[in-house]
């Protein structure tokens, strides 16, 4: 295991957040604000409490997965394109590194940014709302494995990605409505019986629900069928990630 | 001895159907600087990024001191260091950063030691905290050599280093090149400048359409392709060439000024004495004498016409 070249790049990575705090930690707290400020506040007032819990925290889950899930696709993407798109991947490539140590220094990275701005936003909604944990641990199983599963979602995309305009097709495009339409700001109970029954097939609606079960004890899918669902999408970014490594796709041809 | 790198049969077609190397098979020797001529497009880049491992042979085995560069890549990587052609640098990151995180990437424990004197060999040392779109062309080129060096490797690739250097940081790189090749690395380059070549490779290898045209010790191969010119400048000049002289294959120049004379310095008669006992036997008085070798680029550019 070639462990200085994986610090090597994670620290790189985590260089470049530094470097761009302001728009790295910065405007996702702002944005979380906004959101409470508007949904919480505004809103939220003429909404009655959801299953025992008040609307501002109802949605607390909701949007540190947002924020979790658009970061860790941002991250892990850019991290490995940047270096394509510039040319300074030829040093990474030519390096006594093998792919899953290149793997773990950029998702890594991506990751840990993402559990930062995520911790920042549950800060900041402790100070708009009441929240307790009531299961701390499943809280950190749906919260840690969600960065990594995305992270590593982002660095598919990355590689997958020729211009800019595809690597952000996926976060800009396809994240939003899954999460918006995942249940963040609503229980999906509350919807019409046939969009309850297609919301179902939205894989975040499992996260968030599994998520929010770990605050609240409230779920709208079983948190066990969250746990899975997260495992199979960590799987099969495995699965995507190993026969890239093996065909050298877009990296090595 | 053994071979450092050894290419054997080595292929490669790309995605788009194009075949950029056709079986290259070349052994290069520890300690020596190897020249790899060819014209754009030829594979040079191609057969560097295989033996780099950044990209994947279609066919064919590369090693690098006996290791295999597909299935031992630790091995082989931690020893080759890689000055790309493009000038491609991370625009926000200083010059210390970049090159640390190259050793880091080698898998080589942090030195500042080694660090600071490879930038001050590149005469970068005053320019380590600035960021790298800071810096000028040149200087881009130098933070890319650094980075190669800093990780000590045995094997060096230096891909087309003086494209877009001037004059003088051109002399002051070809003497960082000079010390390594003291201290025993192997220096693989490729290069527009033939001259640079012509001074300080050991042996040159041509390549062109993915096949290795010529493998040879650059003096063995000037001598043995170099052609010689005598220019003869006469005291009177001359209208056309007497027949006493038709033997000679003369041409003449400079209005009649000038007789010029193609021998072949590896021939075993050159035939220059008799040639100019022939000039004072028909009268013909001289001014001035002159030769000229050939250089690397007319030999480079005959090897090429001739695998057309």
């Amino acid at each position: 295991m070639n462990i200085e070249a994986i610090k090597s790049i994670y620290f790189f990575e985590m260089a470049r957040t530094r470097r761009t705090l302001l728009q790295s930690v910065v405007s996702p707290v702002i944005s979380t604000s906004l959101y409470f400020i508007v949904f919480g506040a505004a809103i939220g007032e003429r909404i009655q409490e959801i299953d025992g819990v008040s609307y501002g925290a109802f949605i607390t889950p909701g949007l540190m997965m947002l924020t979790l899930l658009t970061q860790c696709i941002g991250n892990g993407s850019f991290g490995i394109y940047f270096p394509k798109f510039t040319g300074t991947i030829y040093e990474v490539l030519s390096s006594p590194i093998s792919m899953l140590e290149i793997v773990l220094g950029y998702v890594g990275a991506a990751a840990t940014k993402g559990l930062m701005i995520g911790t920042i936003i549950l800060i900041t909604a402790s100070l708009f709302v009441d929240l307790s944990i009531a299961h701390p641990f499943a809280m950190i199983f749906f919260f840690v494995l969600t960065a990594v599963t995305f992270s590593l979602f982002g660095f598919i995309i990355g590689i997958w990605a020729k211009d800019f305009e595809q690597l952000n097709l996926i976060p800009m495009l396809v994240v939003p409505p899954l999460v918006f339409l995942g249940g963040s700001f609503y229980s999906v109970d509350m919807l019409p019986p046939f969009w309850r029954a297609v919301s179902h097939f939205n894989p975040v609606l499992y996260l968030i629900s599994g998520f929010r079960w770990s605050f609240f004890e409230i779920s709208d899918v079983n948190p066990l069928a969250s746990a899975v669902i997260i495992l199979a999408f960590l799987a099969i970014c495995m699965a995507v990630l190993t026969w890239i490594f093996r065909t050298g796709y877009r990296l090595r041809n | 001895m053994a071979p450092i790198v050894s290419v054997s049969n080595l292929s490669k077609t790309y995605a788009s159907g194009f075949e950029a190397l056709k079986g290259v098979s070349l052994e290069i020797e520890e300690g020596e600087i190897l020249a790899l001529l060819g014209p754009n497009g030829a594979g040079k880049t191609t057969l560097i990024s295989i033996i780099c491992g950044i990209v994947n042979p279609s066919g064919g085995e590369v090693t690098v001191n006996g290791h295999d560069v597909v299935r031992d890549f630790r091995q082989t990587r931690a020893m080759i260091g890689l000055v790309p052609q493009e000038l491609t640098t991370d625009a926000f990151e200083t010059v210390w950063n970049t090159v640390s995180f190259s050793r880091g990437l080698h898998g080589k424990k942090p030195d500042p030691a080694h660090i600071e004197k490879v930038l001050k060999d590149l005469s970068l040392w005053n320019k380590k905290d600035n960021m790298l779109r800071e810096l000028s062309g040149g200087m881009k080129r130098r933070v890319l050599i650094a980075k190669a060096l800093s990780h000590e490797p045995r094997v060096l690739f230096l891909d087309e280093p003086t494209a877009g250097v001037d004059v003088s940081l051109r002399k002051s790189m070809w003497e960082v090149v000079e010390r390594l090749r003291a201290a025993g690395v192997t220096i693989i380059l490729t290069t527009h400048y033939i001259e640079e070549a012509e001074e300080i490779a050991d042996r040159i290898a041509v390549i062109n359409g993915g096949e290795i045209l010529l493998v040879e010790d650059k003096n063995a191969l000037m001598a043995k392709l170099g052609r010689k010119q005598l220019r003869v400048d006469l005291a009177q000049p001359l209208e056309r060439i007497p027949d006493s002289l038709s033997s000679y294959n003369l041409t003449l120049e400079d209005n009649g000024q000038s007789l010029i004379y193609d021998y072949d310095t590896s021939a075993e008669r050159t035939g220059i004495t008799a040639l100019l006992a022939a000039l004072a036997e028909t009268g013909i008085r001289l001014r001035d004498l002159s030769t000229q070798q050939s250089s690397l680029e007319d030999i480079f550019v005959e090897i090429v016409e001739a695998g057309r």
